[in-house]
């Protein structure tokens, strides 16, 4: 559940925003007067993070420009998992706004795209689409939705300016990654290594992000696991919560690791009060807002694995836009005319101008900006090099929901690894069986 | 559930303690036409009935709110394999007696307290009472920044004073008990305001009486106030203990349920299952939660209100 934008501490709020934009829904829909003027409007949920709601808005402005008689309404829901519900609830009974956002990989899955959305695959623009990323949005019958953002990574950040001082190298396994922490403890003044479980859903990165090692021992693992015969109590999956467990028990963590936020992490690395943050990329906007003048401070490297030689970055795909079976008609085209704006090179500029980028586009002659903070630019060799994985999730529609609880357990010495990881493979079993998996 | 602690209610009189028993209920030719209940009829098997019947069908299915799959008492073997279960019940309880004890506790002191002759007794009944005004989610996101242990007001105000004030809602062993203890704080003004009503409802007669045979403030309340408060105590114990056993938002709001699972009750674990789109086991979990209720509230408020009648 990590690919979605943070969740709020405050899981409460968004429990208010569900009833509140259920009561806007409502309206909604009586009032929906349709195209009276011969101009169509639409209707467009995305999430109500402040970044995606600016880059939303932005496109939006810019595709009203060129086409007048289309009108965009920019709707938001809560983040995380209260989101989640809202969505499955709206696609269930028809309610779906007209454009909705929502996450790529195993979670799209969820929704049953088959019954749900419009399949997009006779677009132009699916040929000019990373394969990786079309991969996460289809399902054998179809292809369904046109990325908004970029990929990102699940990497560990770091501060810069430590790793001079201390004059450590960039670690390539996960011993020489100890080995530093160790270092920066002996140092004293830094947190070597930053976990906030005050927002619960950061603390998967050591699992999640670890996964371009599980790969790189076992290229099979994420199709044996979606068939059910790759567990995560085995190597190699299992040194994600291995790696959590021995962190916190030689005392890695910054003191104030089970309350602080995920603001409050990033603040740390850009600040020098923590040395290393397990955080996916997307962190580059919190970054750039909060601390825009460490943007050459941070920098990023991969979770390292027991083997050099494989170190690679583990790859989120962006999420996605989509249409909803329950758009038709004048809309329908409308809604497509739309995608299509949205998967070229000048929608990409849009975006990058409206929030700091989290690394690499998916849309062919999409190029970042010159000024990317450190965090990117450092992310573009293992690209280049051909060093990257997707992340689990965007290779098995099977993600366990209560990771992250899990995983905040172990990281905080309630349960060990190997039964925190026992744990998950029974919640993924959970999760398998609901989506009704062969083999389960 | 409200029906069941009605005949205790000490607003209704001490006459009333003794529940009507079905028996001395005449069968009574009733004085409106049929059709006049129809309305009501209607709304309520649409709203509850049907509801109600539904969920114990989806508790036995696999559902995802697209497809429906029956896969009968599967979910129900599943919950009971659920890790965090046996922890949810345990804390289920602990949190539910807790604060059941210390409402009843503190509800008793305060309201004797505050229905005698003191200054400023209608400000001080209100101030008490404020808490359960206030929004529950309010509450918990207030206690949350204030329990902060790096930098909130009350662990600032203990280290003024040179204590090292532990990690509230951060502590494993800690958590539960830091929601329950604000649980108390906002749950006391309620109980005590029932037993205020069950002090004004013992005559004044019998103070008097004891007064005149000169007892002492203790036997007199040991003697009088207690044993005839007993209808309030009902009361206080039902409603606290049902709420206990399903509270979900002042725990939600302020720990979700954490760090890990240290802090989940039943009514969480649910609800992390909702969220997980987990539609037809949750469902089976609000069914299990049910029975659970069920399973303790009508033994104790039958043997509650039976030692009422004795005495």
């Amino acid at each position: 559940m990590v690919p979605r934008t943070p969740r709020r501490s405050i899981v409460a709020l968004g429990a208010g925003g569900i009833a509140l934009s259920l009561a806007l829904a409502g309206c909604s829909a009586g009032g929906d007067s349709g195209s009276s003027d011969g101009t169509v409007s639409l209707t467009w949920l995305v999430d109500n993070g402040e970044a995606t709601v600016v880059t939303a808005q932005a496109l939006v402005d810019a595709f009203e420009a060129d086409n007048p008689d289309i009108s965009i309404e920019v709707q938001t829901r809560p983040q995380g998992a209260d989101g989640d519900n809202l969505v499955k609830t709206r696609l269930a009974t028809g309610e779906m706004d007209d454009l909705f956002s929502y996450n790529s990989g195993s979670l799209f899955q969820a929704l049953s795209p088959d019954d749900t959305m419009v399949n997009l695959d006779d677009q132009g623009w699916v040929d000019k689409l990373d394969e990786n990323f079309v991969k996460t949005v289809s399902t054998d019958n179809g292809v369904y939705g046109v990325p908004l953002g970029q990929s990102m990574a699940g990497a560990v950040l770091y501060n810069k300016d430590i790793y001079e001082q201390l004059g450590l190298e960039i670690p390539t396994t996960w011993d020489e990654f100890i080995a530093n922490s160790e270092a920066i403890k002996q140092a004293g003044t830094a947190a070597p290594i930053v976990q906030t479980y005050g927002d619960t859903w950061t603390s998967q990165l050591f699992v999640l992000g670890d996964f371009n090692n599980v790969l790189a021992e076992d290229p099979n693992w994420a199709d044996d696991y979606t068939n059910n015969k790759a567990k995560y109590v085995d190597q190699p999956a299992f040194a994600g919560f291995e790696h959590l467990q021995e962190a916190f028990e030689k005392g890695l963590f910054n003191e104030d690791f089970a309350s602080a936020t995920y603001n409050d992490g990033v603040s740390m690395v850009a600040t020098g009060a923590g040395a290393q943050y397990p955080m996916l990329t997307f962190a580059a906007s919190q970054l750039m807002t909060s601390n825009p003048d460490a943007a050459d401070v941070v920098g990023t490297f991969p979770l390292p694995g027991p083997d050099a030689d494989t170190n690679g970055l583990t790859v989120w795909m962006p999420g996605g836009v989509y249409i909803p079976k329950s758009t038709e008609g004048d809309k329908l085209e409308a809604a497509k005319k739309f995608l299509d704006f949205v998967a070229t090179p000048a929608s990409c500029d849009i975006q990058s101008e409206s929030t700091a980028p989290q690394g690499p586009f998916v849309v062919e002659g999409c190029d970042l900006p010159e000024d990317v903070p450190a965090m990117i630019s450092d992310m573009q060799p293992y690209f280049d090099e051909g060093k990257t994985n997707l992340a689990l999730e965007f290779l098995s529609p099977i993600k366990g929901p209560a990771l992250e609880q899990i995983t905040v357990a172990v990281g905080s010495g309630i349960t060990s690894a190997a039964d925190g990881a026992a744990q998950y493979d029974e919640d993924v079993k959970k999760q398998a069986q609901q989506l009704g998996i062969e083999g389960w | 559930m409200t029906t069941t602690t009605a005949p205790g209610r000490p607003a209704t009189g001490t006459e009333s303690t003794s529940p009507p028993s079905p028996g001395r209920r005449k069968p009574m030719k009733s004085p409106y036409p049929t059709w006049f209940f129809i309305p009501a009829g209607v709304f309520y098997v649409v709203l509850f009935l049907v509801p109600t019947v539904a969920s114990f069908y989806f508790s036995l299915t696999r559902w995802t709110l697209f497809s429906v799959e029956f896969i009968g008492f599967d979910n129900f073997v599943r919950f009971f394999q659920e890790p965090q279960l046996v922890q949810g019940f345990i804390n289920t309880f602990i949190y539910a007696f807790l604060t059941s004890g210390a409402k009843v506790v503190l509800g008793l002191l305060l309201g004797v307290f505050l229905s005698s002759q003191i200054i400023g007794r209608g400000f001080l009944r209100a101030t008490i009472f404020f808490p359960v005004l206030v929004s529950t989610i309010g509450v918990g996101i207030l206690f949350k920044v204030l329990m902060d242990p790096f930098g909130g007001p009350i662990n600032e105000s203990l280290a003024a004073i040179g204590i090292q004030g532990p990690g509230w809602l951060t502590d494993p062993s800690l958590a539960l008990i830091s929601v329950a203890l604000v649980d108390i704080w906002k749950g006391v003004g309620l109980a005590t305001l029932i037993y205020i009503a069950g002090m004004v409802a013992i005559p004044q007669e019998y103070f008097e009486a004891s007064k005149v045979d000169g007892a002492s403030a203790w036997s007199t309340f040991r003697h009088i106030t207690l044993p005839l408060l007993r209808p309030a105590t009902v009361t206080v114990v039902l409603l606290s203990l049902i709420g206990g056993l399903r509270s979900f938002d002042l725990i939600w709001s302020m720990t979700g349920g954490g760090p890990g699972f240290t802090s989940d009750v039943l009514a969480s674990v649910i609800y992390k299952q909702y969220q997980a789109g987990f539609f037809g086991l949750s469902t089976a979990g609000n069914v299990v939660l049910f029975v659970v209720v069920a399973a303790i509230i009508f033994p104790l408020s039958w043997w509650l209100n039976r030692k009422g009648d004795e005495s």
